[in-house]
């Protein structure tokens, strides 16, 4: 089937979702998606930031669909053409969102364990603007404890419900869920009950912000501080493929391997994430690729510093002349 | 006086028990249908008829009916929608009180059109007292041998079950009414798919407004032919309006399609004019989601033609200068109502109800209702209108269900219609706390349009 995104064209295979044909594509066309986890089943279409316009439904039906419409839950049909970032009308719809999503987030970036690596703070960079018009409080929750590794901060959470799929397609009992209703509505366990599962962990991967953090990570370190290494274990539970996020010579966090779109390749259980926090458990396979747009990026060096000269006549005399006024007084 | 087809023996005493229903020609339509009429012949006949949905959006009924997919070996269900919970509207639970068997009837027609084998009617937690009428009637209906297994001897099995919801504005919507029916928490799904293809537990399913199935009735004892007659154009048949504010005679009135509005607010028969002797100051015409509009604007056109009680004349002049037909609940308001706080109080329903799943109408539902909470009180600014329909704007049609529309609508147009009744709050902010604005312009007659050369 061939889609038109923004101009570029694309063949995709029937079914294919709009948001997938664009990351087929890559680069500045794929929508953001906060929700939307192509591991999890039926996530999706509830943050609406990836709304798209469709000019031409398909080459049968060239009508425009009406509403802008949610590219990750809308099938691709043979012809279609999309806008994204080539629409005025998405653009300013989804500056909407990015503002609706933030009247109510604390923005305790400075405090908070995902800064660095949080798709929220991506997104209002993109695309929000720089001041709110909201002039109310903010909704906030008391921090809940999901078992002993796990801190839920409901005031942060943007409802996305992407670990309310991961307690319940990959763990096997259902104990996470969302109570109440509207802007009150929180997620919880339910009715405070801890979850008790070897892959209760991934909820924490799959947050699109800091309201789900490890809490033997929590407040240790910023993530722009560490370095991601990319290493595996032998592991009876799952695929045991981790990155280690070390800190000089300390593994002081293990996470599932992200792609670009910061969804984990394979999820990893417990044990590993929680309990092999030595670089003896692991094997080494190098760093992991981080892109330069990513603050993460910001400390290490892929390339060998250039080294310093220390025989530079210039320098030498500024030192000289500079030494010789500090000393003579 | 327009012809009563639902509403026709509402005030014959023991018109709820089956032995008087019965006597008064009911379940006729059910021996017609099930014994002379094929399927679909049946679904032909509510084409014909022009029937459109009840229930707000005003979908041709017929039109829904054939678009349910009829894949071999797979149940088929119908659905009752009787999660009546719009601010203003009260007429399906008028008609379930008093004549249910009505709905009954109705129910077991459109199943039998359908090759539904079980339907259920889904009915507001609120309404406990409904849904024991309901269940007594489909008892009675059922010792009687309407429903359950062999109906009348046609070899037709049914089973009718109601289902009492949890108080949700949103199991309204239909495919949050699904999932609430299927006993999950009731958020709307993303649609495609459409129930018509996957529906209750996945299977093909029709969601009907509770007037929609009980016009199926007299559809069927008259003809689709006949009772197209009655109304107007496009809208035919007859509708049961709730009349509701500051009008003297309150309460659920049925009339023909294409009545003038000023006949339906005024005359004896109906609303009986505004109480109190007041004037009309504004009107609220189908459900607290619909448009509000200033009594100008709602008694004529913007064309300055009389405005009619139908689909069509409602919505003349589009958002503009329009407002829709919707389910039907008319609210009237006189001089002494501040049109501020009634937008307050009906995004104050919304931002309650906002099921919270989507974030434009989770987060602006409630940005909405503290902003008007502020002009309400006196503290608003005159940037607040503009942050207001901007906000509308942001959420409308960016949401996955017609929500986030209905709370934006009531705004939008409020700011649109009654801008200086606003801007009055904000400038005369401690006077706005202890007195209204009053009538202002808003009944004057319309001006003129010019004619361009």
């Amino acid at each position: 089937m061939k889609v038109t995104i923004d101009g570029i064209p694309v063949e995709v295979e029937p079914g294919t979702s709009i948001l997938n044909a664009a990351r087929q594509i890559g680069g500045d066309i794929v929508p953001p998606a906060m929700c939307y986890y192509s591991k999890l089943e039926g996530s999706g279409g509830k943050c609406r930031t990836c709304l798209v316009k469709v000019t031409k439904g398909s080459e049968k039906d060239p009508r425009p669909m009406p509403k802008l419409v949610a590219s990750c839950r809308t099938g691709v049909m043979d012809g279609m053409e999309v806008q994204n970032i080539t629409s005025p009308e998405v653009i300013e719809a989804r500056k909407g969102i990015v503002e609706m999503l933030l009247i109510n987030h604390p923005l305790d970036c400075p405090v908070c364990d995902q800064a660095g690596e949080c798709h929220l703070q991506d997104l209002g960079f993109e695309h929000g603007a720089a001041k709110t018009r909201y002039e109310f409080d903010r909704r906030t929750f008391e921090r809940i404890d999901i078992g002993d590794k796990i801190q839920l901060h409901m005031t942060r959470c943007i409802l996305c419900y992407r670990c309310v799929f991961t307690a319940d397609q990959i763990t096997n009992t259902r104990l996470h869920g969302i109570l109440n209703r509207g802007d009150h509505s929180e997620i919880s366990t339910y009715i405070s009950k801890a979850v008790d599962n070897d892959f209760s962990g991934n909820v924490i991967d799959v947050c699109p912000v800091g309201a789900l953090t490890d809490k033997t990570f929590r407040f240790k370190n910023r993530v722009w501080f560490t370095k991601p290494v990319q290493a595996h274990r032998d592991c009876d539970k799952c695929c045991g493929k981790t990155t280690l996020w070390y800190k000089g010579e300390d593994v002081i966090r293990v996470t599932g391997r992200k792609d670009v779109y910061g969804e984990v390749e394979e999820f990893i259980c417990n044990t590993c994430r929680f309990d092999k926090k030595k670089t003896a458990d692991w094997v080494i396979e190098g760093p992991s690729k981080v892109s330069h747009k990513s603050v993460i990026s910001s400390n290490h060096y892929e390339f060998t510093p250039l080294p310093v000269v220390k025989t530079n006549p210039v320098l030498l005399e500024a030192n000289k002349e500079q030494f010789e006024r500090d000393t003579r007084l | 006086m327009g012809r009563k087809l639902l509403l026709e023996h509402i005030n014959v005493p023991g018109i709820n028990t089956f032995d008087v229903y019965r006597s008064k020609g009911g379940y006729a339509s059910v021996e017609k249908a099930l014994k002379t009429m094929s399927p679909e012949e049946i679904v032909e006949e509510v084409k014909k008829s022009g029937l459109r949905g009840r229930g707000g959006a005003g979908f041709p009924t017929g039109m829904k009916w054939s678009f349910l997919a009829k894949p071999e070996g797979v149940e088929r269900y119908l659905v009752c929608n009787a999660d009546e919970s719009e601010p203003g509207t009260f007429k399906d639970r008028y008609l379930m009180t008093y004549i249910p068997h009505l709905l009954i009837e109705g129910m077991i027609v459109a199943s039998f059109a359908l090759g539904a084998k079980t339907s259920y009617i889904y009915v507001r937690g609120e309404m406990m007292p409904q849904i024991r009428i309901l269940e007594r009637a489909i008892a009675e209906a059922k010792a009687k041998g309407f429903l359950g297994k062999n109906i009348l001897g046609s070899g037709y099995d049914l089973e009718l079950y109601v289902q009492p919801g949890g108080g949700a504005y949103i199991c309204g919507e239909e495919t949050a009414l699904l999932e609430s029916l299927e006993g999950k928490r009731g958020n709307p799904r993303i649609k495609p798919p459409f129930p018509a293809i996957a529906g209750l537990y996945g299977c093909p399913t029709v969601v009907n407004n509770v007037e929609s199935i009980a016009a199926v009735v007299p559809i069927i004892n008259e003809g689709g032919e006949e009772y197209s007659k009655l109304g107007i154009g496009r809208s035919t048949g007859t509708k049961l309006i709730s009349a509701g504010g500051n009008v003297k005679k309150p309460g659920v009135y049925e009339i023909d399609l294409g009545l003038p509005v000023e006949e339906f607010l005024y005359s004896d028969e109906y609303c009986g004019g505004i109480a109190n002797g007041k004037r009309l100051k504004a009107v609220v015409a189908g459900g607290s989601s619909v448009p509000i509009l200033p009594a100008n604007l709602f008694l004529k056109t913007i064309n300055n033609e009389p405005r009619l009680m139908s689909y069509e004349s409602l919505s003349d002049g589009g958002f503009v200068s329009g407002t829709m037909m919707g389910s039907g609940g008319f609210i009237a308001y006189d001089e002494d109502q501040c049109i501020v706080r009634n937008t307050w109080n009906f995004t104050r329903f919304y931002h309650h109800e906002s099921c919270g799943q989507c974030s434009p109408c989770r987060e602006g539902t409630g940005w909405m209702e503290k902003v008007l909470h502020r002009l309400e009180h006196g503290h608003g600014r005159m940037s607040d209108m503009d942050l207001l329909v901007d906000v509308s704007k942001k959420i409308e049609g960016n949401t996955i269900c017609p929500l986030g529309d209905a709370a934006a609508w009531p705004v939008a147009s409020a700011i649109r219609h009654f801008r200086d009744e606003f801007e009055w709050h904000v400038t005369h902010g401690a006077e706005a706390v202890t007195r209204n604005f009053g009538l202002a312009h808003y009944a004057d007659p319309l001006p003129k349009p010019e004619v361009l050369a």
